[in-house]
């Protein structure tokens, strides 16, 4: 299976080497290959459903819960400032 | 040539629910920055959202509203993007079994009831909120995860008008059924702007303009306004438009352009693996069929028609529903409940105003206005009088009836007295009785005033004047 590997690349944010690329097309359309197996199933009497368990209105009150503390909130934030969260300058 | 312009507008609506959508922090505005916030609102690994009830509800009563149907199957998808403002790097939304659909609108626009076809109202989450300095953005998470409902309408919108009214119509609508606050200020109402032209008579859409992200109704309008312009003169100039996004800059009266087609986002949606669908009950739809209330503008028609009040008169009270109220409670049983409306719009909203208090603060009841319409009618006060027995009941809070019979105000209709009345003011003012039997009119005015002031505002006005012309003829 033919992939558009740069496409994929530039959605999923990441940075490879040309023979990274040039390496890894070929398996992810392996990957795909093999998943594309399932549509040699027979699904003519089987209703499309988004979820394998049958559970639905799993539900909760509308009542307040705990939130964390502003610390535990930024703990794992490479930076912050004033309480928020710091990242490269938003423009677009 | 003449073109027409197509609209179509993505509504989103902050609901008022206590907590967020998924987990039970605070759905507040103006706490500090990152402290309603919990695993769950940052995405991370291993958490396990689950729907708030209430958020449901409201949503199925928002659809209710907007004349949708709910269908009997909804589920949540992810929609897949990298933004700094959204913590789990997608968007958990209703793509293609939203929560309500296929509903619309009735309002009035340009002196008309017209309607816009809603597509579809479905429930989604609202993002962080990004704060811009000079070298770097912040984030504020605490609005990350609060409900958002997206409401959007087929492209049955022809104007900027249109939109504004439409916009203003849904809001209160949203308000009457108690689902949002609509603070516009706080940012709880924003506007996704989708904008074509096309020649008269085409039935083919142009190439769609979508604004984003709008805050202002007349904002909206002005935008409409310039892309229509805007649009119109490309292609006059024989050039081509192009499907993008754009952004309207409120200071400088502009759009200008984000993105094209090209790099329009690629969103990847597929069903999210932690959210369950939900599949409403009947029991859980009648329970929320009982809430549905009167829409406003049901309500307007009807009070017109039940009250005899002009279209001002309904409007005020459809945009203050508890002033519409009082109103109506004021009116019960009043044969003039024309009146009984002019005497809540202009004097208790203007005492309300002054004083600075609310309905609910009022020490009389709104049958004492009906009350006192009754007296006005019945000709025991003059309305001047009224107006300063409303005043005292106003300050303390006793009943109209009460007041005229303590001090002594009814309006004295007793010819006898009257006369007496008369013939003082009469014999006062021998220049203004030569000047009226040489045909000046407005000397009878004079002196009907000075009878009036003799009997403290009591005289019955029309028998004065009768009695005035009768004396002074002969």
């Amino acid at each position: 299976m033919e992939i558009d590997i740069s496409r994929l690349v530039k959605l999923a944010r990441i940075e490879l080497k040309p023979e990274e690329e040039v390496r890894l097309a070929p398996q992810l359309g392996e990957v795909l290959g093999y998943i594309d197996k399932l549509n040699e199933l027979n699904v003519d009497d089987v209703e499309p459903t988004a979820h394998a368990s049958p559970l639905s209105n799993v539900l909760r009150k509308d009542e307040l819960g705990d939130s964390l503390c502003r610390d535990d909130v930024l703990r794992n934030a490479p930076e912050s400032s004033n309480g928020l969260f710091v990242v490269p300058k938003i423009v677009e | 040539m003449e073109y027409e312009l197509v609209i179509g507008l993505e509504t989103h609506v902050q609901l008022n629910t206590r907590t967020k959508m998924w987990c039970g922090c605070a759905n507040e505005y103006g706490s500090d920055s990152n402290t309603n916030i919990c695993p769950i609102c940052l995405g991370l690994p291993g958490v396990l959202p689950v729907l708030n009830e209430a958020a449901l509800r409201k949503t199925a009563l928002t659809g209710f509203l907007l004349n949708c149907s709910v269908p009997g199957y909804a589920k949540w998808d992810r929609k897949n993007y990298f933004y700094p403002d959204n913590p789990k790097n997608y968007q958990l939304t209703q793509l293609d079994f939203p929560s309500t659909v296929d509903g619309y609108v009735n309002f009035e626009s340009l002196g008309e009831i017209v309607k816009v076809r809603i597509n579809r109202a479905h429930l989604e989450e609202d993002v962080g909120k990004s704060f811009h300095f000079a070298d770097y953005s912040g984030i504020d998470f605490n609005r990350a995860g609060v409900p958002l409902l997206e409401i959007v309408t087929e492209p049955d919108i022809n104007s900027a008008e249109m939109a504004y009214d439409y916009l203003n119509a849904l809001k209160i609508i949203l308000e009457y059924g108690a689902v949002s606050d609509c603070d516009m200020e706080k940012g709880q109402v924003r506007c996704d702007v989708n904008i074509s032209v096309r020649p008269k008579g085409q039935s083919e859409l142009g190439e769609k303009v979508e604004i984003k992200n709008m805050n202002s109704f007349s904002g909206i309008r002005r935008a409409i306004t310039y892309e229509f312009k805007r649009q119109v003169e490309v292609l006059e100039k024989g050039g081509m438009l192009v499907q993008e996004t754009r952004r309207w800059d409120d200071n400088a009266g502009v759009t200008d352009s984000m993105r094209t087609k090209e790099d329009a986002h690629d969103y990847r949606y597929f069903p999210d693996p932690d959210l369950m669908p939900h599949r409403p009950s009947d029991e859980w739809l009648s329970a929320i069929r009982e809430g549905v209330v009167e829409l406003p503008l049901d309500r307007k028609m009807r009070m017109m028609s039940q009250y005899k009040i002009p279209h001002e008169s309904a409007d005020v009270f459809v945009r203050e529903p508890l002033l519409g109220d009082y109103f109506e409670q004021a009116a019960k049983g009043v044969k003039n409940s024309k009146s009984v409306a002019n005497w809540v719009i202009n004097n208790l909203q203007a005492k309300l105003v002054e004083s600075g208090t609310t309905i609910d603060g009022l020490t009389f009841s709104p049958a004492a206005i009906g009350e006192l319409v009754d007296l006005v009618e019945s000709g025991k006060i003059s309305s001047k009088i009224a107006q300063e027995v409303f005043n005292e009941m106003f300050k303390s809070g006793v009943s109209p009836l009460d007041i005229i019979e303590s001090k002594g105000l009814s309006q004295v209709s007793d010819t006898v007295q009257l006369k007496a009345f008369c013939e003082e003011v009469v014999a006062a003012n021998p220049s203004s009785v030569d000047d009226f039997r040489d045909g000046k009119d407005a000397a009878l005015n004079f002196l009907k005033g000075q009878v009036m002031k003799v009997s403290r505002g009591k005289a019955n006005p029309k028998m004065v004047d009768d009695l005035l012309r009768e004396m002074l003829v002969d």
